[in-house]
């Protein structure tokens, strides 16, 4: 009997879920449509296409040769889309949002930038008016700055047209300076004095001038380390997996509120008047809602598949077991609220509060690797933390099965907590 | 209507009573909601527990059918007490809850095919069960319909038809025919009339003195969670041998406690207003009409109409609670 009814129930579970059109909109549409607007904005799928520029105003208040040098260069660089304007101008746009940085080259900036070159002091400040919600954004044109400020300053320093009178100036100075040793003042006028000589040698040849200066000590490659040698990031990935889990937790919660209603409803009379025990009742519930949830997760994979490339790069036999985990974790998840919930009405908002916080702390909606280091070691407390690292392990960082284990573990870990409670605090009647 | 209804399984003949509550109690707080009620129902017999919204009547069905512990007393199925929630003797029950306790998503037909299958039942034993139980409900063109397009009557019969279907002994029905119309209420009449020419035990909850007059054998009032009577319809009524009622149509009634002055008028022993008449409980006819007419007229109501009755039920029942049933 128990058999027969168990089957029956389960059917009845999945027959009404899949027959109601909101469950189904927002179990199998709504995280297809989020995630791949997530995964989109954070870099969509992986190719060969420059990154987005960081949008930058300049403002020449100098109009030397030099910081036209600097604004050419900044303008050059493949990170930055620049933009001259004036002062106001430039502010309003930060303000507005519509540009990130601006930075403002003060006037004299050329003339003091060499002379501090070698002696420090009176360091002309280039100021960078920034979007205060995009301070990282704000710390890459600081660096892109830096390179060229450095290359094109010394560069005029050194072989410039300017160089023998910012040479003349510094051993001037260095005569007016009793406080230095004579031997360090020794030293400095003979690197001073070798420095002009190397810069009347380049002036004699305007093909060496153009690589006189500083530059760069190094370059860079770069390799996104994936899955294998090859195998692009694809940023829909982690974005699916995230929405995956944030939607099917939702499902759960309505799995949770169906049986607040049943029982509301009398429905819960009829099954307590028969000779079935509550496991029956309960383990039904919890089956149906672990096939609803596996076949919301193969249905969003799958479109992820088909639509953005984005493949199972580890074990497949890894990523089943991590997707059955959170399945059953879901459904006894389901199950905890529909025992601890009194009426519908009072148990939704609060169901859907701890979702979104759990949502929140997994990483499905930003890679927990953002988050502080004392709130990425908590996060491994809610089970979709773990749901999203094995889910990401599985899929595109192309990690073995037993990667897998520590996610299915822990996920199954926190369905037998849940489902003991649930067990615990059943109760027949409203 | 079908006739020659054929429900589940044969009754078998028991010698002793089908159903034995013996003294029931339940408390939630402070409030006692039963208070030691006691009744035993025969094969064949119908049982009507009757008494206004609130009396107890269905915290009674709900401690008979398992759904809630008492606190005290005890109920036997056919000698046999339900222990745990597997145990088998639960399958002599049937329930027919209160509210219509179907899937509205789902049709006519898959309804029943779940709460047969809760039973255990499958393959040709459930589609022969189901097919009665069409039949019992006059449904059978309707049962490939989902129930969200059935009216309240069907729902009521289907709601009734879903209790039938494992051929229970005992059939508890918790005023099964709230929100009903005529033509569907006279239905469930006749089926419960037929279930009960079969052999089958019928527990009946209502507080519609006309349902009980007509289908139950036995009745029990009940008021405030105890048991005010208990015995044939016939026996009740002897309960107030020469109680007469007047009816009479008040055009002007007055606010709460209007009735308190008729009442302490001598010969009168309860009045009620039922929001279209007042229903007035006199001892003796002659002697107790003209002072009535009198300290009505002296109140300045003015009366539309006037007849008396002998004691009905609804006349029992306020005799012995001093309130109207669907007033109460």
């Amino acid at each position: 009997m128990s058999y027969t009814a168990f089957q029956a129930l389960v059917r009845r579970d999945l027959r009404l879920f899949f027959q109601d059109k909101r469950a189904v909109t927002m179990s199998f549409v709504a995280p297809i449509v989020i995630a791949s607007f997530f995964g989109y904005i954070f870099g969509g799928v992986a190719d060969d296409r420059p990154p987005s520029k960081i949008v930058v105003a300049v403002v020449n208040q100098d109009n030397s040769e030099v910081s036209g040098k600097v604004v050419a260069a900044l303008a050059a660089d493949a990170a930055l889309d620049v933009k001259s304007r004036p002062l106001e101008e430039a502010r309003e746009a930060v303000r507005g949002g519509k540009t990130t940085v601006a930075a403002v080259i003060p006037p004299g900036f050329a003339d003091r930038a060499g002379k501090s070159f070698f002696r420090g002091g009176d360091k002309p400040e280039i100021q960078l008016l920034y979007d205060p919600s995009h301070a990282t954004e704000m710390q890459v044109v600081r660096g892109v700055l830096m390179q060229h400020v450095m290359e094109i300053v010394s560069r005029d320093t050194l072989g410039g047209p300017s160089s023998q009178r910012v040479l003349d100036d510094a051993l001037r100075d260095l005569d007016k300076s009793p406080d230095m040793k004579p031997a360090d003042q020794a030293a400095l006028r003979r690197m001073l004095q070798g420095v002009g000589e190397w810069n009347q040698r380049q002036q004699a040849n305007p093909q060496a001038q153009a690589n006189s200066g500083f530059s760069m000590p190094y370059t860079v490659s770069q390799e996104a380390v994936t899955a294998r040698k090859g195998v692009q990031y694809n940023s829909m990935a982690h974005s699916f997996a995230g929405m995956c889990v944030q939607f099917i937790l939702f499902m759960g919660i309505d799995a949770g509120m169906v049986v607040l209603y049943q029982r509301r409803s009398g429905l819960w009379k009829r099954l307590q008047a028969a000779p079935l025990s509550r496991y029956v009742i309960i383990g039904s519930r919890a089956a149906s809602a672990a096939i609803v949830a596996m076949v919301i997760m193969l249905t969003v994979f799958g479109f992820a598949r088909v639509v953005f490339g984005v493949r199972i790069e580890g074990s497949l036999a890894g990523f089943l077991g991590v997707c059955i985990a959170f399945a059953i974790m879901t459904a006894t998840f389901g199950l905890l609220i529909a025992v601890l919930g009194k009426t519908p009405e009072a148990t939704r908002g609060i169901a859907i509060l701890v979702t979104l916080i759990l949502v929140m702390l997994g990483g499905s909606w930003v890679p927990a690797f953002i988050f502080p280091q004392w709130l990425q070691k908590a996060s491994f407390a809610v089970p979709t933390r773990w749901a999203v690292d094995g889910l990401d392990a599985m899929v595109w960082r192309g990690s073995g099965f037993d990667a897998a284990l520590g996610p299915i573990g822990a996920l199954l870990a926190f369905a037998v907590l849940f489902g003991a409670v649930a067990v615990w605090r059943f109760r027949w009647e409203s | 209507m079908p006739l020659g209804l054929n429900i589940g399984a044969p009754v078998r003949v028991y010698s002793g009573s089908m159903l034995e509550v013996t003294g029931l109690h339940k408390r939630y707080g402070d409030l006692v909601a039963v208070e030691d009620v006691s009744f035993v129902a025969r094969p064949g017999e119908m049982v009507g527990l009757l008494g206004p919204n609130g009396a107890g009547k269905t915290t009674t069905v709900s401690m008979i059918a398992g759904l809630l512990p008492p606190d005290r007393g005890e109920v036997r199925i056919e000698g046999g007490v339900v222990h745990g929630e597997t145990d088998p003797v639960k399958l002599r029950l049937g329930l027919v809850p209160q509210e219509v306790a179907l899937h509205d998503e789902l049709s006519a037909r898959e309804n029943l095919a779940l709460f047969g299958a809760i039973y255990g039942m499958r393959g040709a034993a459930l589609a022969s069960a189901m097919e009665s139980a069409f039949d019992v409900a006059g449904l059978a063109d309707r049962a490939k319909d989902r129930v969200s397009t059935f009216s309240g009557g069907m729902k009521r019969r289907l709601n009734l038809a879903a209790a039938l279907l494992h051929g229970p002994r005992i059939l508890l029905l918790d005023e099964p025919t709230v929100g009903v119309d005529p033509q569907s209420r006279n239905q469930i009449f006749s089926s419960l009339e037929e279930l009960k020419r079969q052999g089958k035990t019928l527990v009946y909850t209502t507080h519609y003195m006309e349902e009980a007059e007509r289908l139950c054998d036995r009745i029990i009032i009940i008021d405030h969670g105890k048991v005010m009577a208990n015995d044939t319809l016939e026996a009740v009524r002897r309960l107030v041998p020469s109680v007469n009622v007047l009816e009479i149509g008040v055009e002007n009634p007055g606010q709460d406690g209007w009735l308190d002055g008729l009442r302490a008028v001598e010969g009168v022993s309860a009045a009620a207003w039922d929001g279209s008449t007042l229903r007035v409980t006199v001892l003796d006819l002659l002697a107790s009409s003209p002072p009535v007419l009198v300290w009505l007229n002296e109140q300045n109501y003015r009366c539309s109409h006037l007849s008396s009755q002998r004691a009905d039920l609804e006349t029992v029942f306020l005799t012995l609670t001093g309130r109207s049933v669907r007033n109460a």
